[in-house]
């Protein structure tokens, strides 16, 4: 059988984006490999750690478990595309100034993952923000700091809507 | 992973001509369970059938006698929000949001999960209690056949070469019923039944009108205990009943021992979970009765 | 603290690198993207033990897309010694079999050949074309199997060494030590020696334990990307916990001068005694030099479980005997810790902390490293003392139960202060035994009531001895009244931080006028590696130095200034002064190049050791008897920092250290198959806590300076991890009644022993 690359259209961090993968090469490897965006790492490539996930079509999505041609069409968010200009994100603030980034290898997954979070819920209580995290390993933090955050991030992208 | 192509349907025709044409082809829904088999080389498939964009199996609605015409590709999330599932069948929404994490939901389909025919899979106990019907159509038309039917073995399914699984049909809710599964995971998420037992029941006055129970991770393929609904039907709603019948569940486990746990703990797991699936749904029909 | 002795040490200033680390602007090793680069895929042993008898890449070779192959066959054969690794010495033939198997495997993953082609796929469907004949050999797979006389033979040569001297006896037995204290005597069946005092104890428990490998588990797999270049020099950039021990390695497997080799450390996505050893760093180096192109691996989470470097299984009985006034008057130990497919010393770590909370007249510690058809082992945060403390901590928790005594008391009666001598010889420095206990027992949550059924609430202690060794750094001043500080230590978890503040307390500087930068091995004097909680003592300690230098040479210009001698130049919170005159930092920085340019500051150290870390768990737990799950209810963790620099970063690695511990606890473990193959690979499987399983870790910073570290810091990176096991499994026993003593705590077994208990 001739091996037939693929085109896709997606776009990322709200730019167009065209590449030309082979079927076989997950959504992480084409981020990665092909369109240079490192920032979503690889921790598993089986869905058991979080580490590579991002937000498409709203939702969030471990990017190894999705095909680089499945994106077709989609609008895909990475961390790249979450700091506003030079000033960070609220809850890239939240993430520093509550001292949750250690290794910082998880940090992208998690972050993405509290942006779905309260992207859904604005206010949610400490089981929902555990649930959220769930999928996502992070080894080096025993996740407290990360929980306060979230909770961090929470009160103030509330304060900022008001 | 070897080399594969992938294809994404519009329609049902397109996806069986594309079945047909490839007998190496496999449908693709979220890809949880596929991708990560084919990566570790325990499945192969030359062509992937994305059977996300047919609208057949993105369905979720209620037909005009009430009963839901679930989709086989729509992913957990939709069916965990959706505020029909969530008030009509909630043990249906449970399941669809304990199924992995918050990301995976986003992917994972209750067909594929059924498809997959894994023995623990949290789905398909749930489509049994609830009377569930799966709705198989291939390029010489549609069948239809109850949940427990279709799984024949680990990772083996009734589905014929070249068919797919379009949708399950769940009867309404009757009144005063209830239902609910539990399961035992050493982890809080994130993790693979060791064992798993789903309940429904319906109540008239103090008995129970009837009552199914399904098990997770203790035989071949999911299993519908028929003699534990048959034993409970008419039978006052008392925890003696309700534990003779975990014990009827418990004998009707054929668990083996394996890296998840020993045959022996899901034995025991059996009887404690049937119980208390048993006790929830009880309640819950109640509280509808009420 | 308002009378705080320090404008920056004990402040909590975000971390230098935190922007990169949260806009995924951090480069880690897989990151590295260089032009021209191709992608390596290392094809591993199928077999736990096995003799390779023919090995055919031909196939793999002639697949399109395929750059290069290469086996044991390309690496150098130069004569075999021992080379010291960080971790212990090792033959050098041992650390080139471990980095591709020449003619045997030794587990289930052993790496036998790699390929380099132009994406991850090709080289792995390549991979899959090597022909290689293998002649399956038994393996051994269990510790004490394994020590038996008629157990297969991971190694034809291995010879025993037996205190400290190589003997003839051949066998999977590596290494057998042992400590003594106080009077002992030959034991009744006349081999080896038993301690007095078991005479007068009047009570004695003698328990048996075994607790399973376990992997570091951090997120960030192996991975290494390496350019041969055409001037022979070779680069690689890599996950290492040591710039200099990784180029050291590299530099003796392919038997290069050091000076050839240059290692870039990348960000490490955790590491925690995993990412000491090198794996995949000279195979690609090897691959590099075959196709002239930069090969970058990186490794599948499978390979990570098995072919990296877990931590030892054990097992480990203990005996103890005390009186009814609380004093333990003797002890004896027998361990035994799987090393893997070659030697490692943990367990001699093991028996240095096992008994070290204690002052115990008498005692005996019999050690044994035993090598099975298992990956290779590597240290997991301090190294072989967590699998101890979970089993003298157990016995300890009962000796105190079967005296009547609240189990902290009876610690507390027994405590290890300055001066009482550890098993292995040296006297503890002033530590904070004394102090952990005092905190927990005084903690509200050691007071709180604990109500409902099947609640319980254990407690353990735990120790780790810490590591000095050498660190450098140098501080360039810049002209705008800032500094660089370059240091060779790996950042693993936000010591460039910690380190800046002890050369921003000394140049009376605020931590974000320190710019730090972690060097490639070409740009700072060596440093040891980021392990044994040595970094924010040693280098911080470096970094204090080099800053005092800084005050030093800034005081001459100073002086030529305003033309006085140095000596009349004082130095306080950023100002010279000398009688009314006065000038900032910031000022004289100004004014370098008119006064001699630059001023460069340096550091380098080496302390022989450095002051032990004491950790305390206290857990409580309910179990459902009926399916035998154990859930945390509430967990708090008190260490001793000696001085806590950035306290955010001191929990941090508390509520780290503890969630790893519960880990350990309740889910962690390999699953063997009846081959030897793992066979639980996956982080599905091999289930590393989630943010569900564990509740909020409550820290509690315990504070006795260390006598020695100019700002009396202790290691903080380590003992944390030591207790929480034994604190767990002590709670489950206070909730239903029964003692497990294997880990993980399973829910079967919890359940069989309710069982058993019932019948
Ligand atoms: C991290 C992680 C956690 C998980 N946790 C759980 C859990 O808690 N409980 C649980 O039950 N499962 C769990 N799973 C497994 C998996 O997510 C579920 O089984 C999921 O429901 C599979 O659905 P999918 O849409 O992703 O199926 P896919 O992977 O797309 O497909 C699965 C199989 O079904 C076939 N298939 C799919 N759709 C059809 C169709 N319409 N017709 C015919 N064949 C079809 C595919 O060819 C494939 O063989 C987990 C998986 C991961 C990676
Ligand atoms: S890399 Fe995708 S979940 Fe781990
Ligand atoms: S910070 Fe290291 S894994 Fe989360």
């Amino acid at each position: 059988m001739r091996r037939a690359m693929v085109r896709v259209q997606t776009t990322v961090n709200g730019q167009p984006a065209e590449f030309l993968c082979e079927p076989r090469q997950s959504l992480l490897e084409c981020l990665r490999d092909i369109l240079g965006l490192t920032g979503t790492k690889e921790g598993c490539n089986d869905g058991n750690c979080g580490a590579c996930a991002v937000i498409m079509d709203g939702r969030l999505v471990n990017s190894c478990l999705v095909l680089g041609v499945e994106a077709e069409g989609r609008t895909i968010l990475t961390i790249e595309g979450l700091a506003r200009g030079s000033e960070l994100h609220p809850i890239q603030r939240a993430f520093l100034e509550q001292g949750a980034v250690q290794c910082g290898f998880c940090t992208p997954g998690l972050i993405l993952a509290t942006k779905a979070l309260l992207d859904r819920i604005a206010d949610p209580s400490e089981a929902e923000i555990r649930r959220w995290l769930a999928n996502h390993l992070c080894r080096c933090t025993g996740y407290d700091k990360v929980v306060r955050a979230v909770r961090q991030a929470a009160a103030e992208l509330k304060e900022a809507c008001r | 992973m070897k080399w594969f192509d992938y294809a994404a349907p519009g329609s049902l025709t397109e996806a069986f001509e594309l079945l047909a044409r490839h007998p190496g082809a496999r449908p693709l829904a979220g890809g949880t369970d596929l991708l990560v088999q084919m990566r570790a080389g325990e499945r192969q498939a030359d062509l992937l059938v994305d059977v996300k964009r047919i609208p057949e199996l993105n369905e979720l609605g209620c037909d005009a006698s009430g009963t839901l015409r679930l989709g086989a590709a729509v992913p957990c999330c939709v069916i965990s929000e959706s505020e029909l599932v969530r008030r009509r069948w909630p043990a249906l929404a449970e399941v669809a949001a304990m199924i992995g994490g918050v990301p995976i939901q986003s992917r994972a389909s209750l067909g594929g999960n059924l498809c997959n025919a894994a023995p623990s899979a949290d789905g398909p106990p749930v489509l049994m209690v609830l009377r569930a019907i799966c709705r198989v159509a291939g390029p010489s038309g549609e069948r239809r056949l109850p949940v427990e039917e279709f799984c024949i073995g680990p990772g083996k399914t009734v589905l014929a070469p070249g068919e797919l699984l379009v949708g399950f049909e769940i009867p309404p809710p009757e009144p005063a019923s209830g239902a609910c599964y539990l399961r035992f995971t050493p982890r809080a998420e994130m993790d693979i039944a060791v064992a798993g037992a789903a309940a429904a029941v319906r109540v008239e006055g103090e008995a129970i009108g009837w009552a199914r129970l399904a098990l997770s991770a203790v035989a071949p393929t999911p299993l519908l205990v028929r003699e534990a609904g048959e034993y409970l039907a008419g039978k006052p709603a008392t925890e003696d009943a309700i534990r003779a019948a975990a014990e009827i569940a418990r004998d009707a486990a054929r668990p083996i021992s394996d890296v998840r746990g020993t045959a022996e703990h899901r034995r025991r797991l059996v009887s404690v979970l049937a119980e208390r699936a048993l006790r929830v749904a009880v309640a819950r029909a109640r509280e509808a009765q009420a | 603290m308002s009378d705080r002795p320090y404008e920056v040490i004990g402040t909590r200033p975000v971390r230098h690198d935190g922007a990169d680390k949260v806009t995924g602007r951090a480069k880690f090793g897989a990151d590295v993207r260089l032009p021209g680069m191709v992608y390596g895929y290392v094809l591993r042993s199928p077999h736990a033990h096995a003799r390779i008898r023919r090995l055919d890449t031909t196939r793999a070779e002639q697949f399109p897309g395929v750059l290069a192959v290469v086996t044991a066959a390309d690496l150098p054969e130069s004569p075999d010694r021992p080379v010291d690794l960080v971790e212990g010495t090792l033959p050098l033939r041992y650390v080139r079999a471990n980095v591709l198997a020449r003619d045997k495997v030794l587990y289930k993953g052993h790496a036998v050949a790699a390929v380099a082609a132009v994406n991850r796929h090709v080289a792995e469907e390549a991979a899959s074309l090597i022909e290689v004949d293998y002649e399956p050999l038994p393996a051994v797979l269990d510790v004490l199997g394994a020590m038996r006389e008629d157990a297969p033979r991971v190694h034809e040569d291995l010879r025993m060494r037996e205190f400290g001297e190589t003997t003839e006896r051949a066998g999977n037995i590596a290494e057998h030590f042992r400590f003594v204290l106080g009077e002992v005597e030959p034991s009744p069946t006349g081999e080896g020696l038993v301690p007095k005092g078991f005479a007068d104890a009047d009570v004695i428990v003698e328990r048996e334990f075994r607790t399973a490998m376990v992997h570091q588990g951090y997120l960030e797999p192996q991975n290494a990307t390496a350019l041969w270049n055409q001037d022979g020099r070779v680069y690689v950039w890599t996950s290492t916990q040591g710039a200099f021990s990784a180029r050291e390695a590299i530099a003796w497997v392919l038997d290069l001068p050091v000076s050839r080799v240059c290692v870039y450390p990348m960000e490490v996505g955790g590491a925690f005694g995993g990412k000491i050893r090198i794996y995949l760093e000279p195979v690609a180096a090897l691959l590099s030099r075959k196709c002239g192109r930069p090969v970058q691996i990186v490794m599948p989470r499978r390979d990570v479980f098995e072919a990296t470097g877990p931590t030892p299984g054990t097992v480990i009985r203990v005996k103890m005997g005390a009186r009814k006034d609380g004093r333990i008057s003797a002890a004896q130990v027998w361990m035994a810790y799987e090393t893997g497919a070659f030697p490692s010393g943990q367990c001699a770590f093991g028996a240095m902390c096992i008994l070290a909370p204690y002052d115990i007249p008498n005692l005996v510690i019999d050690g044994y490293d035993v090598v099975v058809n298992k990956p290779s082992t590597a240290p997991y945060r301090a190294p072989g003392a967590t699998q101890a403390a979970f089993a003298a901590e157990s016995v300890v928790d009962e000796l105190a139960e079967k005296l009547g005594m609240d189990p902290i008391e009876f610690r507390l009666k027994n405590a290890a202060r300055e001066g009482t001598r550890r098993a292995d010889g040296p006297k503890h420095a002033r530590i904070g035994c004394v102090e952990v206990l005092e905190a927990m027992r005084n903690h509200p949550h050691y007071r709180a009531p604990l109500e409902g059924q099947n609640r319980g609430r254990g407690v353990a202690l735990g120790y780790w001895f810490n590591i000095g060794w050498y660190s450098a750094c140098t501080i360039s001043v810049n002209p705008d009244g800032t500094v660089n500080l370059v240091e060779g230590s790996v950042d693993l978890s936000g010591t460039r931080t910690s380190i800046a503040m002890q050369a921003a307390e000394v140049l009376g500087l605020r931590p974000d006028q320190v710019h730090p930068v972690v060097a490639d091995t070409d740009s700072i004097g060596p440093t040891a590696v980021t392990g044994g909680s040595r970094t924010t003592y040693a280098t911080g300690w470096a970094a204090y130095e080099a800053a005092h230098d800084v005050i030093r040479q800034m005081k001459q210009r100073a002086a030529m200034i305003w033309d006085v001698e140095p000596a009349a130049i004082s130095f306080e919170r950023g100002v010279f002064r000398t009688g009314e005159r006065t000038m900032t930092f910031a000022e004289l920085a100004a004014r370098l190049e008119e006064t001699g340019g630059p001023v460069i500051g340096r550091g380098a150290v080496n302390p022989a050791s450095a002051g032990g870390s004491f950790a305390g768990a206290i857990a409580d737990v309910e179990v459902d008897p009926g399916t035998g799950k154990v859930r945390l209810l509430r967990f708090t963790s008190l260490q001793d920092a000696g001085r806590a620099v950035h306290p955010t970063a001191v929990e941090g690695q508390m509520q780290g250290g503890s969630a790893q511990g519960i880990g350990w606890a309740l889910f962690e473990e390999y699953a063997w198959t009846a081959e030897g193959a793992m066979a639980n690979s996956s982080l599905l499987d091999y289930r590393e806590p989630t943010a569900l399983d564990v509740p909020p870790i409550e820290t509690v910073i315990v504070e006795v300076p260390d006598p020695e570290h100019p700002f009396g810091v202790r290691g903080v990176g380590e003992a944390n991890i030591v207790p929480p096991p034994a604190a767990i499994a002590n709670a489950v026993y206070r909730a239903v009644g029964v003692r497990l003593r294997q880990l993980p705590l399973k829910a079967s077994a919890l359940v069989d022993a309710l069982r058993a208990r019932e019948n």
